[in-house]
């Protein structure tokens, strides 16, 4: 425990060395990125500050900085993860300010899971650490009064920033900062009750709100650093083709321009790791003054491309394992992805679970339901275009941007400058939006390698076009389901077939599987040179809303209502469960839907000409159920009303998650009904929002109602859990609405239109 | 190259820019006004709103050349200390997830109470069409808004 002042890690040192000289950075000072929790009842600036933990410093005048470890794109980390330390900590939060961290694998070890945004993992993941970090710090608080005291530590209290002895002797925690910091630190320190939490399970607003709505410098592209240039790059027009040559001698001579060459992001034959992504692995890089002299010369510039043969690179994945990517050569057609993908469902495929006997059970049904689902490749979209700022001068690398994963591509950096970790600084700007998208953050090894070649500070900016463009989508999907049905409805066995270009979607252990005696899951998969990678819930996206409006058809079929018949396959899952590996709780699934039923008034037949649809689905550790109510005007579906339930155990920041929750149901809703990115001989067909259709506020539901089901179980998870349902939501309303069935996504099709 | 004069903001700036440059870059690059964001740079997701002698414009699609004496207001000008009544609504609400947008979003929402105080929910639908919310805040954003509109 040290005073920041001559605390030194290498991260600290680095930043003050490196610019040393000239080259300072000015976009993003310290003290501009601090976030004051109550910005009009906070305290000034602390004359001295001391350190605590990785979390955690507190100032001599009781100012208490909260590091929030893991990058921000929305999710409300920023706010809720120094919620939890300061709940542990005791702390008035008017009292605390909040500060983004650096990368640092030092003080956030694990690559995968110390700094990482995504899988809906942050808050759970963080839980217990952050838990500690407070009250470790709550702790030393304690021990440092109680010696000054002369009291037994127990006996000292703590609340709102003061410590208390029943003496009368007070004390508060800047009072007491200093001689705390010089403490040992505990081992073991005791948490809170749930039951006594005061901060968690309280709304608070976003700390960096008012930065927000003021337009303050917070996001990747608003980085500026003295002599930077700006960056654009020129990617092939079709995946499935390689820069053949260009003509740089007119764009070189254009306003502002001061250089243009091609580049390899990754090294010849350098090993890739798990998100290293990307589709185009030599690129033009165009670097000049200004972004728009820079675009201008993007539009001039004149290159050749041509198709690239089939061709295998080495991938590390988590754990070390390696294995060898094949990625095959062709201009690839979104209409023959289809037709392939049809081909793939008629054909056994691999097994991955079986239960019972569904052959034979599928012999004697009285009935046979099967259906088939698709959904296209999407764009992630993120408002904000992938982008980064990078100073690489001699074996020194500054990088800023936005990015979701910091411990996995700086190893890749290190590798592609040859220069060691250590020497790297990443700093994780606000992100403007991420859905998965900036867990493959080649774009900031792009800038690097352009840094490095020119000379000189430079932020890389890709357009809308080249975002769209560029690969990394969520994969096109296809599913089959069966089931079999005896005289009386009963549900004999079920079976599902599923398979993606190039992943499959299949999540072979989840509900139903478990429920029914008889059950098969088989998968398959078609490669491509189309990239994909995570997309807000992965597979989850698409698999729910086919096994959900399957389960709303088959609930049909044995005349029966759908939450009741969903209600009774989880009765049978917990009493009696078939197989093994069931990954979901029955009885946690099981109160999703009865809150949805409850608070959606299921019971009551919709009013005038209110059609509804309901779906659930568990994913990355959570629960949710959506109940959804539209209207048809002018031959358009207007979603009036959507009541959701959501078990994520304890909610940390309640109307934060239920803005989360509101935002998934959108971002849903507008995938379901218009979202796609078709390819025609390997180009996307779509590459701006004129083209590309995205939910605007018209189309947006009239209202949601997002309740959370209560319960002391540790935080499981939230970006992503709401997601996935809701496509299915939608599906068994729309069906209610023209009783015509939709199959394939998106549900407007190319007409954008409702089949009535 | 040629050389323009901008009052933006109620302060007078002086540029030397192309003139097809649009007024989005002049306020990012040149006059380093980064509230004002890049989405799409052809008018379609307006995440660059800002006014145009009190008219919300989409300026990654606006030329310099075109702006002659109009007076520009973008988001650092909507307000001396971030307290027009739509900015109070947004944290009323807690609007912004990413927020990347709502600069854009808060402009267009401005100039539509500006000339119609009290608008209809169809009203707000239709003013505030051309600007993406790709985290899909659109309930607390018109939620704000009817809250600015009572202010």
């Amino acid at each position: 425990m040290t005073k920041t002042k001559i605390a030194s890690s290498r991260r600290s040192f680095l930043k003050n060395t490196l610019f040393a000289g000239g080259g300072m950075v000015i976009g993003f000072d310290w003290v501009a990125k601090q976030s004051l929790a109550a910005a009009k009842d906070s305290l000034a600036l602390p004359k001295e500050w001391y350190d605590f933990n990785a979390f955690l410093k507190i100032g001599d005048n009781g100012l208490v900085t909260i590091f929030t470890p893991n990058p921000e794109f929305g999710q409300n980390v920023m706010t809720s993860m120094p919620m939890i330390v300061a709940e542990e900590l005791d702390v008035d939060w008017k009292d605390v300010r909040v500060e983004m961290a650096m990368h640092d694998p030092a003080k956030f070890p694990n690559a995968a899971f110390g700094q990482f945004t995504g899988g809906s993992r942050g808050i759970p993941s963080k839980w217990d650490a952050l838990r500690k970090a407070g009250a470790t710090g709550r702790q030393m608080l304690r021990e440092a009064a109680a010696k000054a005291w002369n009291v037994p530590v127990e006996e000292i209290t703590t609340a709102n920033s003061v410590l208390q002895h029943s003496s009368g002797k007070k004390a508060t925690y800047g009072e007491m900062a200093a001689a705390a910091a010089q403490i040992s630190v505990p081992k073991d320190v005791k948490l809170k009750a749930v039951k006594d939490f005061k901060i968690i399970g309280t709304s608070h607003k976003n700390v960096e709100g008012p930065k927000i709505v003021t337009g303050k410098p917070l996001f990747g592209l608003d980085y500026k650093a003295d002599g930077m240039l700006i960056a654009m790059i020129v990617h092939p027009p079709a995946f499935g083709m390689k820069l053949k040559s260009f003509n740089d001698a007119s764009v070189k001579g254009m306003p502002g321009i001061k250089d243009v060459f091609s580049f390899k992001t990754y090294d010849d034959g350098q090993e890739k790791g798990a998100f290293d992504t990307n589709a185009f692995p030599e690129l033009i890089a165009i670097v000049g003054n200004s972004t728009w002299e820079v675009m201008n010369a993007k539009k001039a510039i004149k290159a050749e491309w041509e198709p690239f043969a089939t061709y295998t690179e080495t991938v590390a994945g988590f754990g070390g394992n390696k294995s060898q990517v094949k990625v095959p050569a062709g201009l690839e057609n979104s209409i023959d992805h289809l037709a392939k993908m049809k081909e793939f469902a008629s054909k056994p495929g691999r097994v991955v679970r079986k239960d019972g006997d569904p052959e034979a059970a599928f012999k004697t049904a009285a009935k046979v339901l099967e259906r088939s689902y698709s959904a296209p490749h999407l764009a992630h979209n993120c408002m904000e275009p992938m982008n980064f700022f990078a100073d690489v001068k001699g074996d020194k690398v500054k990088v800023a941007g936005p990015l979701q994963a910091p411990g996995l591509i700086e190893p890749t950096l290190s590798a592609r400058l040859g220069i060691p970790a250590e020497n790297i600084e990443i700093e994780m700007t606000r992100m403007g939006g991420g859905f998965g998208r900036r867990a493959y953050s080649h774009y900031m090894v792009e800038a690097a390698v352009i840094s490095h070649q020119v000379k000189a500070p430079v932020k890389l900016m890709y357009t809308r076009e080249d975002d769209m463009t560029n690969g990394v989508y969520r994969p096109a999907y296809y599913a089959t389901y069966r089931a079999a049905l005896d005289k009386n409805n009963n549900l004999l066995a079920f079976h599902v077939k599923a398979g993606g270009i190039p992943e499959s979607p299949l999540h072979a252990n989840r509900f139903p599987a478990g429920a029914i005696d008889n059950y098969l899951a088989e998968e398959w998969s078609i490669e491509s040179n189309i990239t994909i990678g995570a997309f807000r819930a992965p597979r989850s996206n698409f698999i729910a809303a086919a096994e959900q409006s399957f389960l709303d058809e088959l609930a049909e079929m044995m005349k029966k209502d759908p939450i009741e018949m969903r209600l009774e396959l989880l009765r049978k899952a917990k009493a009696s469960p078939v197989g093994k590996n069931n990954d979901y709780d029955a009885d946690r699934y099981a109160g999703v839907l009865e809150l949805v039923r409850d608070k959606s008034g299921w019971a009551n037949k919709p009013k005038g000409k209110v059609h509804r649809g309901v779906a659930a689905y568990f994913c990355h550790s959570s629960y949710a159920a959506h109940v959804l109510e539209l209207t048809v005007e002018d031959g358009k579906p207007v979603v009036q009303k959507v009541t959701s339930a959501i078990d994520c155990g304890i909610v940390v920041n309640p109307d934060a998650a239920a803005n989360m929750t509101e935002g998934a149901v959108i971002d849903g809703i507008g995938n379901a009904l218009f979202g796609e990115l078709p390819f025609k001989n390997g180009a996307p067909e779509k590459t701006n929002f004129h083209n590309y259709r995205m939910i605007r506020m018209s189309e947006a539901p009239k209202a949601i109602d997002v309740h959370f089901v209560k319960n002391e179980i540790n935080p499981t998870g939230m970006g992503e859990p709401p997601f996935p349902p809701i496509f299915g939501a939608v599906a068994n309303a729309l069906y209610k609405a023209t009783g015509k069935r939709v199959y394939n996504q998106p549900f407007l099709g190319d007409k954008q239109e409702l089949g009535m | 190259m040629a050389v323009y004069n901008l009052t933006i903001n109620g302060k007078k700036h002086q540029v030397d820019v192309d003139p097809t440059t649009p007024i989005l870059w002049v306020l990012r690059d040149h006059l380093n006004l980064v509230g004002t964001k890049y989405g799409c740079g052809m008018a379609m997701c307006g995440a660059c709103t800002i006014h145009l002698d009190g008219v919300a414009m989409r300026s990654c699609s606006l030329p310099v050349a075109q702006i002659g004496n109009q007076k520009i207001t973008t988001i650092e000008g909507l307000s001396e200390k971030g307290d027009h009544p739509v900015q109070k609504a947004w944290l009323e609400h807690d609007v912004p997830q990413c927020g990347y947008c709502q600069t854009g979003q808060i402009m267009s929402a401005a100039a539509l109470l500006k000339n119609n105080p009290k608008p209809s929910d169809e009203e707000i639908d239709a003013a505030m069409h051309g600007n993406i919310c790709r985290c899909g805040t659109y309930i607390r954003i018109k939620a704000a808004i009817k809250t600015a509109a009572r202010s």
